[in-house]
């Protein structure tokens, strides 16, 4: 069965808008799936792809807009509500139980029997079936902790099966899959098209949109930018209608003049998530370098390898093989205070997980790893010095507070930004890494930031800048990497690079099939 | 008029009305339940029955400084008292030259004297907080589950220490540590008072207080801002453990004995103590003044409840119940300030 412009529409949702404090997620978005197609839902990270489907999956209430199903106009109240009419979410990050049989995870709430006893056989039996109709070839009574992530998504999407879904959305479903996995993948969404079951799919490997997709929906900025079918599309045209927003608010960086010696060189970085899984490889051989008063962009989608490499350069992870060198020397970086040593700061990707004391004064925040600038003999912390040193980085950073002893967690996201950024100032580093420095603060605050990093290379410091905003890493950058997979994909100038070269390198498979 | 209240109901000043009550609630507790008291039952107010109040409290007091700083990592210490029950037969061991003449009496009693028991009782706490410590920090086993084990360990210890017997009957200069005065007041109060001064400028002013607030506030923030995580949630069951020495010295000189089974219930007491004086137990907010209030409060109220010859059976129901709405407020507080 292949689908065309006459089948019936199974999904229509128009005008959903979605606005969080500060952000407007989504605006007046229109997204149609028609009965048994497979549709690509594409957009960079912060989109609003994931707001979209949080909507449909009954997790969020829309702001305005309609939803229609089948026909009819429904409201989903909460996920429950959403499987009830037909549609399942799968997420990148299973919702299984690993210590729970397939068949227990399948029927998970739904379990067939009397109000108060589970009847068994019949749960395994129809397990069974389900597992058999996609190919799973497991015992129902098998322990999910047993089998590969390929076949928990399979378990995934035999409990979707059992729901009587109508329509399957799969968040990057072959975001942790090998090649040939994946081929099984496709077989199964294949299945159920010709069933009539429609799948959206989540992908940031351009490539599977032409493998496997009929038609698409791109979403930029939380609007509604294209759709149509695949079969009258290229990857660029797809690519630029993902980049091409207003890039006027960032100015491109005027370029440094001379650019110092390399301050921090990493050499054939290798790191695996878990000692026991050979397949889950993190950092692939990352090696690049960075110099005295350079700003240097590390491109790439989550879970590319930037946030990891820039972990594991601060010894925030472990690697298991590769060199960093400081200044030419090879320095040994077992935890983040062997980096400070080393003159290196790390700004983390999460500002309040991974940064902040929400519930300590800016002075305390601001001071943390500075404790030798502000004691007296040694331990005792001198509330002159730290009140200086707080005016001090007040004053660089324009941070705008009413006093140090405020909470930090009461200062809006640019200035929480600042006191971090502070944080790692104060210690006068010679490298410094910010992973998304500007991620969920406002355009103001975000140019300030921006020119705060320009002013520290120019003074010397060597940053690596990582962002999943293109304009940002272009506006910032002398010099870009690119990462795909755990390894740097390619290295462009920043003076002249575009945004779809940048997202061809970012999506691109340099290497064949396996 | 109408206008002005109007505005302090609203916004930023009702906020701060309900932040201040909400930091000193411990303390305005205090003075209500004193005044009730003392309405109650004039006896109460008596400088003698005060005096009393404090250095009753002084060693669990002692105990609940030492275990600020373990909740303040969002930890906990379950084995306090039977730390210091060990700790205690140790240093009348030493006091007494051994365990053959455990029943003479005062001064005929030969031994180290009263410096070297005080040693031994403050070094078997640290070697049993470090234990502890490196239990929690190298295996990785959660503090709950950690000091649950130690709180048998220790009593056990205790128990073939001494062979289930008392060590009793110590020479003066030992037993003025728990029964002497200077002036009016009783040395243990002195010392307890003393002990929460130090900690609180240690807490306050000093870089390793403030490294202790950083890890119980967000233990990956500071890992990643260059702390030692480990060393500082191992140094803080040394701490508690030294306190459970120095209560043990105290405890033995007032009651001039050392048993196994002292401090049995301790750890109640003391996480109550703590709790009570605004110590969240998911970590990172906290102060030894809290502390104190917390301790002088449950001294208070058990002491007016005898008073009014309330069982103490009761009274241990009241202390329970008490624990849980002083989490309750506290969880309650949190929300409040999360929405403002």
């Amino acid at each position: 069965m292949s689908t065309s412009e006459d089948s019936p529409t199974l999904l229509r949702m128009v005008g959903i808008s979605k606005s969080f404090p500060g952000v407007k997620a989504l605006e007046s978005v229109d997204f149609t799936v028609i009965e048994g197609e497979i549709h690509a839902f594409l957009g960079e990270n912060g989109a609003g792809k994931s707001t979209l489907l949080k909507i449909l999956s009954g997790a969020q209430p829309p702001d305005t807009g309609t939803i229609e199903f089948e026909g009819k106009p429904v409201v989903f109240n909460s996920p429950q509500d959403a499987q009830r009419s037909g549609i399942v979410t799968i997420y990148q990050e299973f919702t299984l139980a690993p210590d729970m049989t397939i068949a227990e995870n399948v029927f998970v709430g739904r379990e067939p029997g009397s109000r108060f006893f589970v009847n068994h056989a019949r749960m395994e039996d129809e397990t069974r079936t389900l597992c058999k109709r996609i190919g799973l070839d497991r015992d129902p009574g098998t322990r999910v902790r047993d089998l590969a992530v390929a076949e928990q998504q399979m378990v995934e999407i035999a409990r979707a099966l059992s729901m009587k879904s109508r329509l399957i959305v799969m968040d990057e479903p072959t975001s942790a899959l090998s090649r040939s996995e994946v081929e099984k993948l496709y077989l199964i969404v294949r299945a159920l098209k010709a069933e009539g079951i429609s799948t959206i799919f989540v992908t940031h490997r351009l490539e599977e949109v032409f493998e496997i997709c009929d038609s698409y929906t791109v979403l930029r900025d939380g609007r509604h930018v294209g759709a149509g079918f695949v079969k009258d599309i290229t990857i660029e045209g797809i690519i630029r209608m993902m980049v091409g927003r207003d890039v006027g608010l960032l100015a491109q960086r005027q370029s440094t003049t001379s650019r110092g010696e390399v301050a921090l060189e990493v050499r054939q970085l290798f790191r695996r998530r878990k000692a026991a899984d050979a397949s889950a490889i993190e950092l692939h051989g990352v090696s690049f370098a960075v110099h005295k008063g350079e700003i240097l962009g590390i491109a790439g989608l989550v879970g590319a390898g930037r946030t990891e490499s820039a972990r594991a350069i601060f010894g925030a992870d472990q690697i298991d093989s590769g060199t960093v060198l400081v200044d030419g020397k090879v320095v040994n970086i077992r935890n983040p205070s062997d980096a400070i040593r080393c003159g290196i700061g790390l700004v983390p990707e999460d500002r309040k997980q991974q940064a902040l004391f929400l519930g300590l004064a800016i002075r305390t925040n601001l001071s943390m790893a500075a404790h030798d600038r502000i004691c007296n003999w040694g331990s005792f912390i001198s509330a002159r010095k730290e009140q200086s040193l707080v005016e001090e980085y007040r004053k660089a950073l324009n941070i705008r507070m009413a006093s140090g002893d405020q909470l930090v967690g009461n200062l809006s996201g640019g200035n929480q930004q600042k006191v971090v950024l502070a944080r790692w100032l104060a210690l006068r580093p010679r490298v410094l890494i910010v992973d998304e420095p500007t991620r969920g603060i406002d355009v103001g605050a975000k140019v300030e930031v921006h020119n705060l990093l320009i002013e520290m290379a120019k003074a010397g410091i060597a940053i690596i800048a990582i962002s999943s905003e293109l304009p940002e890493i272009l506006a910032l950058s002398d010099r870009i990497v690119t990462m795909r997979e755990g390894r740097v994909t390619g290295e462009v100038q920043g003076r002249g690079a575009t945004q779809e070269h940048l997202m061809t390198l970012m999506t691109l498979s340099t290497r064949k099939a396996a | 008029m109408t206008n002005t209240s109007l505005k302090t109901t609203s916004g930023e000043n009702s906020f701060d009305a309900f932040g201040f009550i909400a930091r000193f609630a411990p303390l305005i507790f205090l003075l209500v339940l004193m005044a009730a008291f003392a309405i109650l039952e004039p006896r109460f107010l008596s400088s003698i029955n005060l005096f009393n109040v404090m250095r009753q409290v002084s060693i669990t007091g002692l105990l609940a400084i030492g275990m600020t700083f373990v909740i303040l990592t969002a930890g906990i210490d379950l084995s306090v008292g039977s730390l210091l029950a060990f700790a205690g037969l140790v240093a009348a061991a030493v006091a007494k030259g051994g365990l053959q003449d455990r029943f003479t009496v005062g001064d005929d009693a030969v031994g180290y004297g009263w410096q070297l028991a005080a040693l031994a009782a403050i070094a078997v706490g640290l070697a049993g907080g470090y234990l502890q410590g490196i239990a929690i920090t190298r295996l990785k086993v959660p503090p709950f589950v950690v000091t649950l084990g130690g709180m048998s360990v220790f009593r056990g210890a205790a128990l073939l220490f001494a062979a289930g017997g008392p060590i009793s009957g110590f020479d003066k200069a030992f037993t003025w540590w728990g029964q002497g005065k200077i002036g009016p007041v009783p040395v243990p109060v002195i010392i307890f008072l003393f002990a929460a001064l130090i900690a609180h400028i240690v807490l306050r002013y000093m870089r390793f207080g403030r490294r202790v607030y950083a890890v119980g506030g967000n233990p990956e923030a500071a890992r990643l801002s260059g702390l030692n995580v480990n060393a500082i949630i191992c140094s803080v069951y040394v701490i508690m453990g030294f306190f459970a020495g120095l209560g043990a010295f105290v405890l033995a000189a007032r009651l001039n004995s050392a048993e196994a089974v002292a401090g049995t219930g301790y750890e109640l007491t003391v996480i109550a103590s703590v709790v009570i004086g605004g110590t969240s137990l998911f970590g990172g907010v906290g102060s030894i003044f809290g502390t104190v209030i917390g301790t002088i409060l449950i001294g208070v109220l058990l002491n007016g409840l005898v008073l009014m010859n309330v069982s103490s059976y009761v009274q241990q129901i009241i202390i329970g119940v008490i624990i849980v709405l002083a989490v309750a407020f506290d969880t309650f507080a949190k929300s409040r300030r999360r929405k403002a």
